[in-house]
């Protein structure tokens, strides 16, 4: 395995891997609880508490989880953060948790977050899993807020709430529809393709002008 | 499972094999360890759980009865006090047959006004919508049989559309302003200006009529029990809710 430095630890889930828009995980809450801002900072602060903690307890107890049962005890130790999230979102965000319904209860099988107890919080450090855990919870919420935005401003014409274009703006109700997400996702994914690309061209074209 | 496990043992222990520090066996795990630690791994699972959940269980329940007692009071406007009546044998009562929990029996809020007459009734009720149960309450006159309010208590319907029931104030609207019962629900503009008519909303057909036809089932089904008499609530009861 290649050896990678705490900083790229933290950097990598927020932008070369990012969960959602690289390694395409997680992509169910991504798109079904991102038609606004808030629910989707909401779903967003729940996995990162989930992540945070379950990244922590398996790469602590990491040594005492034989191989075979591995799968189960994450999936055990993510289900018991889960409830407590589901639980405490409950008891001091209730509004929020009204809104969120299901999906909290549905962080369990959110695969960004098994992945990194498999991929890294299984072989690595407490600190080095945490700054991992931080760095994918970020590049999550960062994804989640993007494709909020994008379709609370279509799809109900605000941002936060607060209201942008006016009571003459006609709101394309399909942007807060499962549809609208698929499409959101499409156009960001699009759009981070063509970045990509572009700076592909530019580093062959750097490097075969240069001797 | 020992199948596997047997193999693994023949594979790895083979007494052919010379046993060399260098390159080391693979460490087979017995299925007690197995079983051992998953079992302790839940066991500490439980026990956190029932900890976190000791600890926010009242609030949440405290929360719930709040925005009950809220509720009660946006769906009877005017009202002064009310009382909470369970139905016990067909009958409406105050008091439920000791040794039952209070949770097993169904109720209703009777809302009294200053004079201490009759004034309302809240109903709370949940029938499955677009994609869960839709639990509202509402809240008639039980003379005239004209609505008073409603209010969403819970509900999972799509958002953006389906919540729509609750989020739509000019939906809401039309549930406090007195409409008769049995309400029917109209395509908004399809009206024919009678009383019971609820416009429903564009794009939340379903969500809309899950609301009418809660509240149309809700009275079918208590008008029998509400008719047979309402016994009378002691000005000062245990089971009183003041307004604070």
């Amino acid at each position: 395995m290649r050896k990678t430095t705490p900083s790229q630890d933290f950097i990598r889930g927020i932008w070369n891997e990012n969960p959602v828009l690289i390694q395409m995980l997680g992509l169910c809450p991504a798109l079904a609880v991102t038609n606004s801002v808030k629910n989707a900072l909401a779903m967003s602060a729940a996995t990162f508490f989930v992540i945070c903690c379950s990244s922590v307890l398996v790469s602590s107890c990491k040594r005492f989880i034989p191989n075979e049962v591995r799968i189960s005890a994450y999936i055990l130790v993510i289900a018991t953060f889960v409830t407590l999230a589901d639980m405490l979102l409950q008891a001091y965000a209730p509004v929020q948790h009204k809104e969120l319904g299901a999906f909290i209860a549905l962080i369990v099988v959110n695969c960004m977050i098994l992945g990194r107890q498999e991929a890294f919080s299984a072989k690595n450090n407490v600190y080095r899993s945490l700054l991992d855990a931080i760095g994918t919870g970020i590049g999550f919420t960062i994804a989640l807020v993007m494709m909020g935005g994008f379709r609370e401003i279509l799809g109900t014409g605000s941002f936060l709430e607060y209201s942008l274009f006016g009571a003459n703006f006609e709101p394309w109700v399909i942007m807060v529809l499962p549809a609208g997400g698929f499409l959101t996702l499409g156009f960001i994914l699009l759009a981070m393709g063509f970045v990509e690309q572009r700076k592909k061209t530019k580093t062959t074209l750097t490097a075969e002008q240069s001797p | 499972m020992n199948e596997e496990i047997m193999k693994e043992d023949t594979g790895t222990h083979d007494p052919s094999l010379p046993e060399s520090p260098e390159t080391p066996l693979k460490e087979t795990v017995s299925t007690f360890r197995l079983v051992a630690t998953l079992a302790v791994a839940g066991a500490l699972a439980g026990l956190l759980i029932v900890l976190v959940n000791q600890h926010t269980k009242p609030i949440i329940d405290k929360y719930k009865a709040e925005q009950l007692k809220i509720a009660v009071y946006e769906v009877l406007p005017g009202v002064e006090r009310y009382s909470t009546y369970y139905l016990v044998n067909d009958r409406l009562s105050l008091n439920i047959p000791e040794g039952n929990k209070d949770s097993d029996y169904r109720r209703i809020y009777v809302g009294y006004d200053i004079l201490d007459e009759v004034s309302g009734i809240a109903i709370s009720r949940g029938e499955s919508g677009f994609q869960d149960v839709v639990q509202i309450i509402f809240g008639f006159n039980p003379t005239t049989g004209k609505l008073s309010g409603m209010k969403v208590l819970d509900s999972k319907e799509t958002p953006g559309l389906g919540d729509k029931i609750f989020k739509d104030m000019a939906f809401v609207k039309q549930f406090f302003a007195g409409p008769e019962t049995p309400l029917i629900g109209v395509k908004i503009g399809a009206g024919k200006g009678k009383p019971n008519e609820i416009d429903t909303i564009t794009g939340a057909t379903i969500s809309s009529k899950v609301v009418i036809d809660i509240i149309n089932h809700a009275l079918e089904e208590w008008r029998p029990v509400i008719d047979r008499g309402i016994p009378k609530a002691p000005v000062v009861s245990k089971f009183e809710e003041t307004k604070q």
